[in-house]
């Protein structure tokens, strides 16, 4: 593999490693692994280390929400400046731009149903591009981040072995 | 009908079973219960679960009721599947039916061994290994002659040359990469062995199960070898690469004649193997390769990291494959045994004695690397305290 994907493969699962410990996993130098990391985080191929929590078991109410979005293009306005416009506000967790019968899918963070709800009804169905949303609220989320948010197997294995 | 009670037998166990000695890890079970905060690197299974793709394929079997005998043989489709399989071990041409699937390649190993022996024949076993070879060779009646590898871990042409003119041996055991060593053999290594055992006309009887856990070069089977595929049974099975241990399924790939032999011995004391483990097999064959190269990069970064972390400490020879690391633990004042219950009950971490797996094992410890980073972690700065209070 290649050295810097393979870096950015560990890091991605756990961005918590030192440096000193990738380099102890690959067998590449120490060194050299900070200064691929350095180069990655300045030319923003890593965009942010953060923490994946699960809300729900923190006691926290956070409501998200997934709203599909139509859109009429122009001339003047294309999908990137669409997209842009509706990507800015902090409540949208994420924006993508997805085939099918809608144009955008963009995920809404919320405290509330009520919040989100007006969220979209005041900033987002009132762009004048937008032709119509399509909101519908996540009851529960089993997995996130590829990480499954249950128990899957319990360790089971004996302490000893042949 | 007299009933006196008791049997009036004095010894109602076969003085060949009596013979045996039970598994030295035993008693270090007893040591590990009821304490929580242990981390085993004792253990011989891989720590991720069976990929979901697998079980998945296997509840669906079970759903639509297919939990019949499958032929003796094993599944045709499945032993089609090994077949093509093992190409990527160099070995070709290989007929579906000189494979047998059997429950584990526990069996494969004893239905090897009693299709090749005739009693007192002996069976050249180079050690540290696998704990069942010697068991196994003299339960089929043979007579297991133990070759000590250290320190290389390896068995050269003259030292297996040594024993074999002494003992004109029937067959040879190996197993690569090695449990307990890790240490693989490479082409070179192969072909001494396979020049030893033409010219002392042995069979050689190939555990291959650890070798999609390569990491440093490629495996090779011996039987690719020029002359060998007529005197080579492979051993495999899903266990180590595709975590299904409980599933009891493995396979072996013999030359036509004792493929048949031990087929005879497979249809009497297995009949086949569990149709659902088989199931899941096909599956691990067909869809599995990505799940298979993340796990073999998990392992081997783990590998690195506990390796560099133990050549600190003792010394280590870096293994090649499977998850055992092997190192020397002399110069502590300690044999293997005390060693391992004194750092399991001072400091949590289990190990496995390296004389479980032969005699010249005396002097090593096993630990199996098949835990998570931050286990890993954990265990490896638990034994380094352990080692600078002795």
């Amino acid at each position: 593999m290649d050295k810097v994907i393979e870096i950015l493969k560990i890091l991605e699962d756990n961005a918590r490693l030192t440096p000193k410990e990738i380099a102890e996993m690959t067998g590449y130098d120490e060194k050299e692994v900070e200064e691929i990391i350095k180069a990655k985080e300045e030319d923003g191929t890593i965009l942010k280390y953060k923490t994946l929590i699960d809300w729900e078991k923190a006691g926290e109410e956070i409501v998200y929400a997934i709203i599909d979005v139509r859109v009429t293009l122009s001339r003047e306005k294309g999908y990137d400046d669409i997209a842009k416009r509706i990507a800015k506000y902090p409540e949208v967790h994420a924006v993508r731009l997805i085939s099918g019968d809608y144009d955008f899918q963009v995920v809404v963070k919320g405290k509330s149903l009520k919040d989100v709800a007006f969220f979209v009804a005041e900033k987002i169905s009132t762009i004048p591009e937008v032709r119509d949303t399509f909101t519908h609220f996540v009851l529960r989320s089993y997995k996130e981040e590829g990480v499954l948010l249950f128990k899957d197997e319990e360790d089971r294995r004996l302490a000893f072995a042949p | 009908m007299k009933r006196t009670g008791g049997s009036r037998l004095p010894r109602r166990i076969s003085e060949r079973v009596d013979s045996i000695k039970p598994s030295g890890i035993r008693k270090f079970f007893d040591l590990v219960m009821g304490r929580p905060d242990v981390i085993s690197l004792g253990v011989g299974e891989p720590d991720f679960p069976v990929p979901w793709r697998i079980r998945d394929e296997m509840i669906y079997s079970l759903e639509k009721g297919i939990t019949s005998y499958t032929s003796n043989h094993g599944l045709p489709e499945l032993r089609e599947a090994i077949a093509e399989y093992y190409r990527k071990f160099n070995v070709r041409n290989i007929d579906p039916n000189d494979v047998i699937i059997t429950t584990g390649v526990s069996e494969g190993i004893d239905i090897a061994l009693r299709a090749l022996l005739n009693p007192g024949d002996a069976v050249l076993i180079p050690e540290p290994a696998y704990v069942s070879y010697k068991p196994l060779t003299i339960l089929a009646g043979g007579d297991a002659i133990a070759i000590p590898t250290t320190p290389e871990f390896k068995p050269t042409y003259e030292l297996l040359a040594r024993y074999a003119k002494e003992c004109d041996p029937k067959a040879i055991v190996i197993n690569y990469p090695n449990n307990p060593t890790g240490v693989s053999y490479s082409r070179k290594d192969l072909e001494e062995i396979a020049d030893l055992a033409i010219e002392f006309d042995m069979v050689v009887i190939s555990d291959e199960i650890y070798a999609e856990l390569t990491y440093s070069g490629k495996h090779i089977s011996i039987a690719s070898l020029n002359g060998m595929e007529d005197r080579t049974v492979i051993l495999n099975g899903f266990s180590k690469a595709f975590a299904m241990t409980g599933l009891r399924v493995g396979y072996v790939i013999a030359p036509s004649d004792i493929a048949e032999a031990m087929l005879k011995i497979h249809q009497y004391c297995m009949l086949c193997a569990p149709i659902t483990a088989q199931i899941g097999a096909l599956e691990a064959l067909r869809g599995c390769e990505e799940e298979l190269d993340n796990i073999r990069a998990e392992y081997m970064r783990r590998r690195n990291f506990f390796v560099k972390r133990l050549s600190k400490i003792f010394e280590i020879r870096k293994p090649d494959g499977a998850f055992y690391a092997f190192p020397k633990i002399e110069g502590y004042g300690l044999n293997s045994e005390e060693f391992a219950e004194r750092l399991l009950l001072e400091k949590g971490v289990a190990v496995v004695p390296g004389n479980a797996f032969g005699d010249c094992g005396e002097g090593y410890i096993r630990c199996a690397y098949a835990v998570t980073m931050e286990k890993l972690k954990e265990a490896v700065d638990r034994i380094e305290e352990f080692v600078k209070k002795l």
